[in-house]
């Protein structure tokens, strides 16, 4: 809402300086967004009239004109296509600063000149906000304005306008009469209301216009006035003025009007042809199955049921609220106007105009509601208007079908409530006070105060609106600081969210960085992660009304967001990535509405460790982030998983790949990368990743570490070498191993694996180190031997190995 | 004889007094000493002493060997000693090259912002509650008191999946979906962090980005309890000398309502371009519970009141790092997330 100062002081008497009001109207509810200076800039520019114009004797596109400003008269060389003798213009003098630079005395082609002639466009200005005729070229004035104005006079520019940022609630502040009663409220100056009397002709609206109202429960009020002898030409400049600071351009004197009285009550007003009514009779009513429209911005619109429209016997003429016909718009033709003012449902009207994606600003009001009280007044406040400014009629009385009265609401208002609310007792004649200045009526019973609240306070209907008006009243930075006293309460973290804060701490401390990507990704994906038509992924959570298609689903698992981040960074040329994130998928239900969200975490790594001088980068491959993933398990405490060959994800390498299992359940996948999807996304290096499901880590997670105490007494270490076959896996020797070995058996490790010379093609050699340990006693080396004897003999039975020195 | 082995004690001591290292002294030892050594083949000839001289000679051979001894001794202890420096010398390092480079891992910075916008409240005693990010309808709007086609709505473009569920606009959601489960219990006090979904996306709109609701529900929780409580989150979150100032706003599931403004970080309230010269930054909005959302969620209005308030986490990370560009948080640049 743009709200001219000077305008608005008609209403409401303001002591203080624009600025300071925009500051006291901000901190007490309606803010001030900005405050514009329109005339800033703009001195130096003069009325003037050229006198003559003789063609510039070195250039065809240039003319020399002599402008007459009052005082003087100046030679002004100009371009300007469509300058003649005898026009006012507005000259921008030597010293003036438009937008596009400071006029200086020029020499253009050897001939001399003393300012420029102005379009709108030059001076800064909105050419939307000037009458269809000026929008291009320079401004043009009537023949009898005189010489040497002022620009920002003559165009209303010595203003000042308050851009006010309305919250939802505030309805009333469409207006500015709303606007200076809300002055009136925070300043407590008296607001002056515009006196309305309409001038009236003899005729009689009875039996002119009918007007039938078919729901109620849409239409709540519908008051028509009749105006003869309409005479349809430019509205007076003091209105077009106040048009443009509050952002209307100005059309002709009837729609003008409407908007003017929009703009100073808040109510939307329209205007039909009322000859071109049908029996000029209005219905209000749903439009018909398939009913259609030509909208006052000439296109066709198709109405659904649900819908209301002012229709008159054969059509409708206008969708209620949101716009009227092409059919009924006055034109130049219109002699006879039917001025509508009317109370419509404001959920209807929010719903229509969301649906046929059309907002005005009488729609808007509708929507948030206005005052159904104040219909008659506006309608009678335009017939004054009109009367006043020559441009029509008025034919005496007005239609005024109200079907759904509504009453002022009265509300207790307890002061002990409101000092429980506030947290300061604000005196009760204080709260009288306030609602005083609101204009809302006060009585005082034993229980405090009975507030009569207008009906132009839609937004008012319980005890704590009105607890709200006078906190804001009273000042925010007035009531006190405290803090809450009742019992304490013990701020703790789930054992699932230390558990998530505990995965990402030791993600980064294994190196690898957060990431936080959109939930969104494009169906596309599912492709690109070479999901088969069947894979159950293909399940998928989508968007109705994605920005994009990029869009368009939400993720189901988390590894698009790592690819698509390191494809990014490769990009740019960020080599050697290692990312993690922790997020949900999605994942839809059978029958259920809300899809599963899943606590998940993701990794994946790409190029090389960290290298200095001293030490060479390692390749960070599967064994890297295996190393990750069981640094994890270490760290929750989980012993019991197991990681098992998976050869069928169609997004991983199926020889590199392995399931993360939890009691038997699969909750996650480790491997390198399908090379497919790696080229997918651009990027060139092998790459790892992991996703695994973070709930099952997290119901996992062992209890309370206990300790086991030192060995007392030395252990004894063996080293075991073997060939073996290259499918045999690690976890299997391991297996075997432990099977054998007893309750003795301390520690494996590999720390040897080795193909290639000196073996076998197909065969690998491992070597591990054993430890035997026993609580109670020194080991004796017989009893190793005996059991490590043991363990070759397992091996070479059942796996074939074969032994190494 | 005599004259002999002091001439053996002198040309030792000289040739020891010279010695320059280890080895020579070595030698020095062996020529004199040992068993070939001139004092051994002086001692030879003793045989041919009379008895008389025979005790006196031996003694004073005993004289020659033990200095000649005791001198290398010192000798030897002097130069080790030199020879250690000499080492250690040796062993110089160049202390300004780098150290070895450990690989660790950043937290992104919203994350960073979130754990600490979290301890702030669990030091309060609040709980942290997780609700849907896929919501339905009735608590995304209708139980937080949005009428059903209201341009209240309007303020926040939902993205739907279907009629009645949409990605939640907004964290408060946790408010009745918290209450339903613990009223009565008093008092109350939660936070719910989470991503929150809009159909924005522009240089400073993500159509994904975080808020942090939190709330308070108790016996005679009043608007001043809210300005004391922000005033201390405020100051631990951006420096004790913060202020906050709260201006009237609107939301439908609170009232009265309060934008919230931090005095400006950059300028302490003189006025820069950070906070558009008002020396005041928005950065949240909070309010008293609405009695309808309450009352729907299962407490008594009468009985209890409560606070509640929404934080927008992008917003504090950029105004802590001075980030000018809210793309950059989700873009996860290498380089942008290494300086956290
Ligand atoms: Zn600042």
């Amino acid at each position: 809402m743009r709200v001219s100062y000077k305008w608005l002081k008609e209403y409401v008497d303001i002591p203080v300086s624009p600025e300071e009001l925009a500051e006291k109207m901000t901190m007490t509810g309606v803010a001030v967004e900005n405050i514009e200076y329109p005339g800033r800039g703009l001195d130096k520019i003069v009325t003037g009239r050229i006198e003559s114009i003789s063609p510039h004797p070195d250039a065809d596109k240039l003319v020399f004109c002599r402008i007459n400003i009052g005082s003087e008269v100046l030679q002004v060389v100009t371009g300007a296509p469509n300058v003649r003798e005898g026009q006012i213009i507005l000259l921008a003098l030597v010293g003036a600063t438009l937008p596009g630079g400071k006029i200086t005395k020029a020499k253009l082609r050897g001939v001399e000149s003393f300012g420029m002639l102005c379009s709108a466009q030059e001076m800064g200005l909105d050419p939307k906000n000037f009458p269809p005729d000026q929008q291009e070229g320079i401004l043009e004035f009537a023949a009898d304005t005189p010489l040497g104005v002022d620009a920002r006079e003559l165009l209303g520019l010595d203003d000042v306008v308050l851009e006010l940022e309305l919250t939802p609630n505030r309805a009333d502040c469409l207006s500015m009469v709303g606007v200076a009663r809300e002055v009136s409220a925070v300043l407590g100056t008296k607001v002056k209301m515009p006196e309305i009397k309409v001038g009236e002709t003899s005729e009689v609206i009875d039996g002119q216009v009918t007007v039938t109202i078919n729901n109620p429960e849409l239409c709540g009020r519908y008051v028509g006035r009749l105006i003869r002898n309409v005479k349809i030409e430019p509205s007076p400049v003091w209105m077009q003025h106040r048009l443009q600071a509050a952002g209307i351009r100005p059309i002709s004197n009837i729609v003008d009007v409407t908007n003017y009285v929009l703009m100073e009550l808040g109510q939307p007003l329209h205007a039909f042809d009322y000859d071109k009514l049908r029996d000029h009779a209005i219905i209000v009513r749903k439009a018909k199955p398939g009913e259609k429209i030509y909208s006052l911005d000439d296109v066709e619109r198709e109405l659904s049921t649900e819908m209301l429209v002012i229709a008159d016997p054969a059509r409708p003429v206008a969708i209620a609220g949101v716009m009227g016909g092409l059919d009924t718009e006055i034109t130049g033709e219109t002699t006879s106007v039917l001025i509508e003012s009317a109370y419509f449902n404001p959920a209807s009207i929010h719903r229509t105009s969301k649906t046929l994606a059309l907002q005005s600003e009488s729609s808007m009001r509708f929507a948030k509601g206005i005052d159904p009280n104040g219909c008659l007044l506006a309608a009678n406040r335009a017939c004054q208007l009109i009367q006043e400014m020559g441009a029509g009629e008025n034919v005496k009385g007005a239609v005024d079908n109200f079907p759904v009265p509504r009453d002022n609401a009265v509300i207790r208002l307890r002061p002990e409530r409101t000092a429980l609310i506030i947290g300061i007792e604000v005196p009760a004649s204080q709260i009288r006070e306030i609602m005083i200045k609101l204009g809302f009526g006060v009585k005082e019973d034993g229980e405090g105060f009975l507030v009569e609240v207008p009906t132009r306070r839609g937004d008012i209907s319980a005890e704590i609106d009105l607890i709200e008006e006078v906190a804001r009243l009273f000042g925010y930075n007035n009531i006190p600081t405290t803090l809450p006293e009742g019992a304490s309460s013990e701020g703790r973290k789930t054992i699932a969210q230390t558990v998530t804060d505990e995965v990402i701490d030791v993600m980064t401390r294994c190196g690898l960085t957060e990431i936080i990507t959109l939930s969104f990704m494009n169906p596309r994906v599912l492709d690109i992660l070479n999901l088969p038509a069947d894979n159950p992924l293909r399940e998928v959570v989508t968007v109705e009304n994605p920005l994009s298609e990029e869009q368009r689903i939400l993720r189901m698992t988390m590894l698009h967001g790592i690819f698509d981040i390191m494809s990014r960074n490769t990009a740019r040329k960020n080599k050697d990535l290692a990312f993690f994130e922790v997020g949900r998928i999605f994942t839809p239900v059978e029958g259920e509405k809300l899809p599963k969200e899943t606590l998940t975490l993701a990794a994946g790594v790409m190029g090389r460790t960290k290298s200095g001088w001293q030490t060479g980068a390692a390749e960070m491959d599967f064994y890297y982030l295996k190393g990750v993933l069981e640094t994890l398990m270490d760290t929750l405490n989980i012993t019991r998983y197991n990681i098992a060959p998976e050869t069928a994800n169609p997004t991983f390498h199926p020889g590199r790949t392995a399931g993360i299992e939890l009691a038997g359940n699969v909750v996650g996948v480790i491997g390198e990368v399908h090379p497919n999807v790696t080229d997918n996304y651009r990027l060139s290096e092998k790459v790892l990743a992991l996703q695994v499901n973070l709930e099952e880590l997290i119901s996992a997670v062992g209890g309370a570490r206990k300790y086991s105490q030192l060995p007392k007494y030395p252990a004894i270490e063996r080293d075991i070498a073997i060939v073996v076959s290259k499918d045999v896996l690690s976890a299997d020797v391991n297996r075997i191993i432990r099977k054998n070995a007893g309750q003795l058996l301390e520690s494996i490790s590999l720390f040897d694996l080795y193909e290639g010379e000196q073996i076998k093609e197909g065969y690998k050699s491992m070597a591990f180190a054993l430890k035997f340990q026993a609580p109670d006693r020194t080991l004796t080396d017989e009893e190793v031997n005996t059991i490590h004897e043991k363990i070759q003999k397992a091996l070479q039975d059942s796996l074939g190995a074969e032994l190494r020195a | 004889m005599r004259q002999k082995l002091e001439s053996i004690r002198n040309d030792a001591l000289k040739e020891i007094s010279v010695a320059s290292d280890l080895s020579q002294v070595n030698d020095i030892r062996v020529k004199f000493l040992g068993k070939k050594g001139e004092l051994t083949n002086v001692l030879r000839g003793m045989g041919a002493l009379s008895a008389d001289e025979r005790p006196v000679i031996g003694q004073l051979a005993n004289e020659v060997r033990e200095s000649i001894e005791r001198e290398i001794e010192q000798k030897m202890s002097v130069l080790r000693e030199a020879e250690k420096l000499a080492q250690l010398s040796r062993e110089t390092i160049d202390v300004t090259l780098p150290g070895r480079p450990f690989q660790i891992g950043k937290r992104h910075p919203l994350t960073v912002v979130l754990d600490e916008i979290k301890e702030i409240f669990l030091g309060l005693g609040f709980e942290i509650a997780e609700t849907p990010e896929v919501e339905v309808d009735y608590y995304n709007f209708e139980a937080l008191n949005f009428p059903a086609d209201h341009p209240a709505r309007d303020m926040q473009d939902s993205f739907y999946i279907s009629p009645g569920v949409l990605l939640r606009t907004h964290t408060s959601g946790t408010q009745p979906r918290v209450m339903e489960k613990r009223a009565p219990y008093i008092p109350l006090k939660v936070i719910g962090p989470g991503r929150v979904y809009r159909r924005d996306d522009d240089a400073t709109h993500s159509p994904m980005f975080h808020q942090i609701e939190g709330f308070i529900i108790d016996k005679n929780i009043s608007f001043s309890d809210l300005k004391g409580t922000l005033l201390v989150v405020v100051r631990q979150m951006f420096g004790e000398d913060r202020q906050i100032r709260l201006r009237p706003s609107f939301f439908p599931f609170t009232e009265p309502s309060a934008e919230v403004d931090v005095s400006c970080i950059m300028c302490n309230g003189a006025g820069c371009r950070v906070c558009s010269n008002t020396g005041w930054l928005e950065i949240l909005g909070a309010g008293m519970i609405h009695p309808n959302v309450l009352k729907m969620s299962g407490y008594d209005p009468e009985e209890v009141t409560g606070f509640a308030f929404g934080l927008g986490v992008e917003r504090v990370a950029m105004l802590k790092y001075g980030i000018d560009d809210l793309r950059l948080l989700f873009d996860n640049d290498k380089r942008f997330l290494a300086q956290f």
